[in-house]
Order: C-alpha cells, then structure tokens, then sequence
C-alpha cells in the first residue's frame, strides 16, 4: 500500500494537538482555583484553604509539566509537516506565536518556579502574585493561539499575493470573526474542565468521609461555579453556531446532517450520514427544531452540504456525530449542575450518595467534550486548512515522505503512550493519597524531607491507605 | 521603513534568544547528561533540585527561537524543519522524557526509570541540537526555497562530530553549574570531573573548527580572507578555556561557570561569523528568508517593550532561587 503522507500527517497533527489539549483546559481552569484558593488563604488565613491549594498543585505540576512537553511539540509541528502552510502563513501566525511565547509562555514559566517551590523563598503576599501570574498567563496563552486558530477559520484582514498571505489589517485578521465566540467558548470549556474536576474529586472524597470540611467547601464552590457556566456555556456555543452558519455554513450542514438547502429542517437526535450515497439513513429527528434554533424561524432555510463540491465537503459523519456527543455533554453538564442546586436547597448535597457518585463519574466529561468540540471545529474545516484560501494538500510538506511521516507518527503515540500512562498512574497516587497528610499548612515547612514532593512520607508506589475520618 | 534594517535587527534578536537557549537550558541538559555518573542518589537529588524551578523558563527560549523565526525568517523555519524531520522529532521526544521526568521522579519510589528518562532524554536532545547546528554549517538542499533533500541528508560524520561536542559542551555547563550550587561531596565530584569533560570539550571543537574550512571554501575564504579581526573569537575562546582551567584548579565557585558560558557566547559568535549573512546556507541570505517588512515591525515593537521585562522577571526567579542547594531543600 502507499503511504499517503498527506493522511498521515492529519493524523499526527490530529493527534499532538488532541493530546496537547487536554492539558491545557485543564491547567487553565485549575490556575484559576488555585490562585483563588492562595488569595482567600491570604484573607483568611484559614488553614483548610491552605491545604486545599497544597493538594491541587500538586496535580497542576503535573499536568502543567505535561502541557508543557506536548506545546513544545506542537510549535515545531506546522514546520515539520505543514512547511508550506507556515511558509505562506507565516506573516500573520508567526508574530502571533511569537507574541504568544514573550507575552504568556514566559511568564506562566517564572512564576511557575516560584509557586512551586518559592512557598518558603518568597513572602506569602508575593508567592499569591505568583499564582495570580500563573493564571494570568495561562489566559493569555490562549487568547493568542485561538486568534489564530480562530483566522484559520474565517480568514481577514489578509490578501494572497503570489502564494503568500500578507497582512491588510491586524486588527481584523487578530480580531477576526470567529474569534470573539471561540475565546468565549473555550474560556468557559476551560472553567468547566477545572470545575467538574475539582467537584468530581471532592465528591470522590466526600464519599469515603475523608477531609469532609474541606472538600465540602471544594464542592460547594465548584457547584456554584457551574450552576453559570454550564449554561453559559449553550448560549455562547448557540452563539458560536450561528456565527459559523454565516462563514462556514458547510460546517454547520455537516453538523446538522443536512443534505439539501432547505426550509424548516429537523434537528436529528440520530442519523447515519453518508457521502457516498449523500444522504442520511435511520433518522430520527425533531421536526423544524434545526430551522429554529439555526434562523429563529421555523420555517428557516438552512444551507445544505451538497450546495458544494463532494470534493469540498469534510467528513460529514464525524462532525455530526462529535458535534452530538459535545453537545449531550453540554446538557448532562447543565443537568448535573442543576441537581446540585435542587440538592442544596433540599439541604442534601453533601450525603446523596447517588449524586456524589454521578459527580465523580463526570471528571472524564468534560475532555471528552472539547476533543469533541475540535473535532467538531477542525474536521469541519476540512479540506481547507485557511477557510476558501488554502487546502490541507497545499499545506503540506513537499520533501515529506509516508515513510517518515508514518515513523514520527508511530514514534509520537508510543512517547505519549507511555508519558500519559505515567501521568495518569501519578495523579491517581496523589488523589489517593489525599491532602490529609499534607498538615504541613504554610508556616511550619522549613525543612521537608528528600522526597517532599511525594508528600510527605506517602510511598506513591505503594497502595495507599485510606485513613478512617477527615 | 528603509532607514533601519528590520532584517538585521532581527537577525540579531534571533541570535541572542538562540544563545540564551544554548547557555539556559545548555546547563539542565548539562545535568540531565551527567545523571548516570553522579556519586550516588543523593547527589542527583541536589542537581535534580538545583534546575526544577528554572528548566521550564530555559526551554521556553527554544520556543522562542522557533516562533521567532517563523514570524521573523520563516524561510528557515520552512526548510529546516523538513530537513532536520527525524532529528527534530529525536530532540523533541528527548525533551519530552526529561520534562515529565521532573515531576514524576519526585513522586516515585522506583526513581530508576525517571533517572534514565532523565538522563536519555537530555542526552539525545543535546546531541541533535548539537548534529542540527553541524547541518546548518553543512548547508540544505534547496530549489526555489523548499527542501527538496531525502531524509536522512543532515546525518553525516560531520554532524555526528558536532553532536558529540555540544553533548560535551553541555556536559560542561553542567558540571560548572553544580560547582556553583552544590557543596560537600557532590561539588568535589563536579570539580574532579570539569577538567576531563574540559579536555573532551576542546579536542571535538579543535577538530570542529580545522574540519569546516577544509570541507567549506566559504568558510574557508571568510576565516583566512581579508577579516584578520574576527581572530580575536577563537582567541577569546582559549582565553575563557584557561580561566576556566585556573578557576577550578583554585577551586573557585561562580568563575568556572561564567568562564564556560563566555567559551560558549565567543565559539558561537565564531560560528555565526563563518556563515554571515547565510542563514538557509548555502544559498539564501536572511535577506531572502526574511518575513514581510509589516510582520517584522509589528513584531519587533512588542519585542522591545516586553523581552526587558522577561528579563528582569527571569533574573529574579534566579534570584529567588540563589545560594546552594540541599537535597532536602523543599521541593514544592
Ligand atoms: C486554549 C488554550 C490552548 C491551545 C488551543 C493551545 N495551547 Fe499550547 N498551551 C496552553 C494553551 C493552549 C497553555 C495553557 O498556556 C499551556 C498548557 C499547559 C502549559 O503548560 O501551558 C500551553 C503550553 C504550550 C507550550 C509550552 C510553553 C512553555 O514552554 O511553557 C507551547 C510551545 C504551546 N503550548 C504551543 C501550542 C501550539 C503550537 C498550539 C496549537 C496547535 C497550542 N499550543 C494549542
Ligand atoms: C488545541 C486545540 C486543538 C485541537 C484539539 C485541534 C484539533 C484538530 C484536529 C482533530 C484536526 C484534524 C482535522 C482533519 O484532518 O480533518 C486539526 C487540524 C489542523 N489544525 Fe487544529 N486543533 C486545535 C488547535 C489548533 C490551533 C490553535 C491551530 C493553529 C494555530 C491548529 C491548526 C491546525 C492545522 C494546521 C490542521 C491541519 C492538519 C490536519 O488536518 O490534521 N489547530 N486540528
Ligand atoms: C451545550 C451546548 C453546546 C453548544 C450548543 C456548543 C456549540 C459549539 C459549536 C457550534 C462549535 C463549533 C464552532 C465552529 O463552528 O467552529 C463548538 C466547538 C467547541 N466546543 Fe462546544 N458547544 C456546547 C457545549 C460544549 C461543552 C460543554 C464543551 C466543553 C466543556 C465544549 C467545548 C467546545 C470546544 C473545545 C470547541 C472547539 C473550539 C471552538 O471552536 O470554540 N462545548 N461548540
């Protein structure tokens, strides 16, 4: 068989960039809490906040080292196999990256040093700035990087001469159209992913008694979190739809399943999409209900997929169903959200076993949904890498053969394979471990032991002992 | 926009974050190389301590380089990175093994697999960084500004030479490093050795530096032309080597370091003078690689205002971090 080095490196960068970003939203929205948690120890002095923070970084360090790792890799990834897209981009994507390096990677790195291992070197006040710059850079981080992923989708402020594109507008080609919605939306992603982990974990441990102040006032603090966002979170991607219904309405035909441009569309619950036949079997849908929320008529058009080239329409299937699978998500988010508020009001949150459980069942949700959410935004560029102005076959790497691209491919699944075991075998130890052992509160760490970031005297390697009470 | 050469200035700017990059993360790699040989595991605990809180901050400076020169040359951004494919795919698993490695060793009780990661990932790191700067020197196959070579083009006996020397190097900084931040047994260990990696150090870069012009008449003619003046690098080179030699025979702490990175910032000045204006050698000038004059600009004028203030920042991480370290100085 031939090696396609086209297919394969769309897989490769699929999957770098998926990998990559699971960590991200996570250390996003945890960066966050932590810097919250700091500032309120800060105020308060209370210890429990104190513990709290001690426990959740250790998982950032973690999932943070690994953020970083795998961004390392992705910015040499457009050199490697897509030479000829960073070539032609490069007036407008490498400035951005460039600013995104000196204005967030930077700084996210410095403070990090000292809100790791500064707590003793630095004053309490100063280690609080320290996780504030943290967060603070995380944002900035991804308010570059989604102006330009944002360009790639509704392309402005630039004109192509002779191959290359050149920059008319900053403003408009940074502020684009799509970019305001993405930000939005995967800022909110972002406080979802870090919210239901935290709530999932505080329930996991409420569960088995242990830390019970602590982790109730984890708990209740993400859910009031939630309680927002989650809903939020619709309405901004409805939102979102609708400005991509005006720059990329194949995307959003792909999304709905919908052939034929056409008036009053059902919304399918299920459909089996294919292009080869270009058409759908086994639907099942909600008559009108896509002409509605898409044109706020009933009896709205909607453009449909064959209103362009088979050649130009992405692979239909895939986004329809990843769109269904964030979108359910979404909802069962909102659903989760909404029993926690019953249940306060009940005054039962703390021991409805049921909904504790369903809580710490949801930590793997919210990843789910935003790999499902790219998959959504990407595939559904396809086969454009620059919307209308570039392909992915004219991005690619000329001097790129499949073999070498089918090596690196391999080599990357087996590094992350195995990194990612790791990671994950790590933060259940610590997670297990708990922050019952962490007494060592701010003032009395001094001196730790050898290995004080396996928290004090807990043997990672070894099972860990749930003690009996918080 | 004709009055200043934005070309120039950032070929300069590129420059510089390229050597921050060799003398930052040089020296943690430089640990990293040294791992295996430690005297025993408490040793590596102290090194291990002793670059944790500044190692991201380091690597940070690779990626700057690189997003650098896509905004600002992304002509050599485009056409190194196809040429250099299976070697930068090496140093980017390198990195990524002794990155994780950081936080994962300090929760292990099995450190085993964390020291090789380690130790292996930096070890391969520095030598395909030190094998991409030999093909740079070697020059790229290039037609009408894409790489058209085979894979495999960058691997030569020459580049493996270079690898091997900037392992060295690295190893250098390393072990110069530690002298600075440890004591007791671990430092004696580090002044026992600097010599040795010393001695490795100066017969890969003399034969490096007799090598090129032999194999390279532009290099050649640029070294024993008319520019006598640019002789003062190598002979600042040899200086920064003796003092380096005399500052660990007296058994001085901070001077080996410093005299080693002044080694590195003079062979490599050297290095960019056998080559200048080349940056896509051996046919495109940074003229020719260069991005749009209104990217440049756009660019440089952030530069100016924040790459002060990422300096200052950093140097007081550094100093947050200062004096020596323990292996029960508090990790987290
Ligand atoms: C919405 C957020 C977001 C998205 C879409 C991406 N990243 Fe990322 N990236 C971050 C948010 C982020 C971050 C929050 O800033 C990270 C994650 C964890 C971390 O350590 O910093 C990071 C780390 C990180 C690093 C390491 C920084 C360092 O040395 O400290 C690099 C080089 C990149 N990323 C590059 C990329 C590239 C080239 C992407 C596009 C394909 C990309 N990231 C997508
Ligand atoms: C971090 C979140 C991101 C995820 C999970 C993601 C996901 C994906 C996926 C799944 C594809 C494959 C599409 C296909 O082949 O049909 C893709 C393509 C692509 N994306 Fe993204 N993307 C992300 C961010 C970005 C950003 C920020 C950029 C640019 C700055 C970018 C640039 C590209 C490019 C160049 C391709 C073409 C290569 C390919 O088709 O695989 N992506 N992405
Ligand atoms: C509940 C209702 C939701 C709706 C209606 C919705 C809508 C959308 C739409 C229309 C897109 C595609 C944007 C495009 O055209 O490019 C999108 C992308 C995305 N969604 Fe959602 N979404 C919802 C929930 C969620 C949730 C719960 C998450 C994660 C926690 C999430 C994460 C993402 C991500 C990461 C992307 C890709 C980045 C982007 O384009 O913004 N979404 N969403």
């Amino acid at each position: 068989m031939e090696l396609d080095p086209l297919l394969l490196s769309r897989i490769q960068f699929a999957f770098v960039v998926s990998f990559h970003a699971i960590f991200p939203v996570f250390s996003i929205g945890l960066a966050s809490y932590i810097a919250l948690l700091e500032g309120l120890f800060y105020k308060t002095g209370n210890p429990l906040w104190s513990r709290l923070s001690h426990f959740w970084i250790k998982i950032f360090a973690v999932v943070f080292g690994m953020g970083v790792v795998s961004g390392i890799v992705m910015s040499f990834q457009f050199g490697t196999n897509w030479s000829n897209f960073s070539y032609a981009t490069a007036n407008f994507i490498g400035p951005l990256l460039s600013y995104e390096v000196i204005t967030a990677f930077f700084l996210e790195a410095a403070f990090l040093g000292v809100l790791l291992f500064g707590r003793n070197k630095v004053p309490p006040g100063t280690h609080l700035f320290a996780a504030g710059m943290v967060a603070l850079g995380t944002f900035i981080s991804s308010f570059w990087i989604l102006a330009t992923n944002s360009w790639m989708h509704t392309p402005a402020g630039v004109e192509l001469q002779d191959g290359i594109f050149q920059i008319t507008s900053w403003t408009e080609a940074i502020f684009n159209p799509s970019f305001p919605y993405r930000f939005m939306h995967m800022g909110l992603a972002s406080f979802l992913t870090g919210g239901f982990v935290v709530a999932g974990v505080s329930a996991w441990y409420l569960l088995r008694g242990r830390d019970v102040e602590a982790n109730r006032k984890a708990l209740s603090m993400c859910l009031w979190l939630l309680l927002i966002i989650a809903p939020a979170q619709a309405v901004i991607g409805d939102y979102h739809g609708l400005n991509t219904l005006e720059h990329q309405p194949t995307k959003v035909a792909a999304m709905e399943g919908n052939w034929e441009t056409q008036n009053g569309v059902p919304l399918l619950l299920f459909a089996i999409p294919s292009k080869e036949t270009q058409s759908n079997s086994f639907e099942i849908g909600i008559p009108k209900l896509a002409s509605f929320i898409l044109t706020h008529d009933m009896n709205g058009e909607v453009p449909g997929l064959k209103e362009v080239p088979v050649a130009e329409q992405p692979p239909v299937a895939l986004v329809f169903w990843s769109f269904r699978l964030m979108v359910g998500i979404g909802v069962l988010m909102i659903l989760f959200a909404f029993a926690g508020a019953w249940l306060r009001w009940r005054g039962q949150l703390y021991d409805h076993r049921f909904f504790l459980r369903g809580m710490s069942w949801m930590i793997g949700a919210p990843f789910v949904a935003v790999i499902a959410g790219w998959f959504v935004t990407e595939t559904g560029r396809a086969p454009w890498l620059v919307q209308g102005m570039m392909s992915h076959s004219e991005g690619l790497t000329p001097s790129l053969t499949g073999a070498m691209a089918l090596f690196t491919l391999i080599g990357y699944i087996t590094v992350y394979a195995v990194v990612f075991t790791a990671g994950i075998y790590y933060i259940t130890r610590i997670v297990k471990a708990g922050m019952e052992h962490d007494e060592s509160g701010d003032t009395d760490e001094v001196e730790r032991p050898s290995r004080p970031m396996s928290a004090a005297h807990i043997p990672f390697d070894k099972p860990a002992t749930p003690p009996t009470s918080g | 926009m004709e009055l200043i050469d934005l070309s120039l200035i950032w070929a300069v700017i590129i420059g510089f974050a390229i050597i921050m990059y060799v003398l930052m993360d040089g020296f943690d790699l430089g640990v990293g190389i040294l791992f295996p040989f430690a005297p025993d595991e408490q040793s590596r605990d102290i090194m291990m301590n002793s670059v944790a809180p500044v190692w991201d901050g380091n690597e940070t400076w690779l990626v700057l380089g690189g997003a650098g020169l896509l905004g600002a040359f992304p002509l050599v951004y485009s056409t190194f990175l196809p040429a250099l494919y299976i070697g930068v795919f090496l140093m980017l698993a390198g990195l990524i093994f002794r990155g994780v490695a950081f936080e994962f060793r300090f929760k292990a009780n099995r450190k085993r697999p964390w020291n090789w990661a380690f130790a292996g990932g930096s070890t391969v790191a520095a030598f395909a960084q030190g094998a991409v700067g030999g093909a740079y020197v070697q020059g790229f196959n290039t037609v009408d500004k894409v790489y058209v070579g085979g894979a495999f083009d960058w691997l030569t006996p020459f580049t493996v030479m270079t690898g091997l020397g900037l392992l060295a190097g690295y190893a250098l900084l390393g072990t110069t490093w530690l002298i600075m931040k440890s004591e007791g047994h671990t430092q004696d260990w580090a002044y026992r050795i600097t010599p040795r990696l010393l001695f490795a150090v100066l017969i890969v870069f003399g034969l490096i530096s007799v090598w090129t012009p032999l194999v390279d008449d532009f290099v050649r003619e640029r070294w024993f032309g008319n520019l006598g003046i640019i002789w003062v690098l190598p002979a600042l080179a040899l200086l920064s080597t003796y003092i380096l030699w005399r500052a660990v025979r007296k058994r001085q702490e901070g001077m080996p370091f410093v005299a080693t990175m002044a080694m590195f910032i003079f062979t490599y000045l050297g290095l960019l003078v056998s080559k200048w204006p080349y940056m896509v050698p051996p046919n495109y000038t940074i003229w020719d690689a260069a991005s749009a004059p209104g990217s440049q600009l756009f660019l440089l004028i952030g530069m100016l205002f924040i790459i002060p203030i990422v300096l200052a920042y950093t140097a007081w991480t550094y100093w947050v971090f200062r004096g020596k370290v323990r292996a029960d100085a508090g990790y987290h």
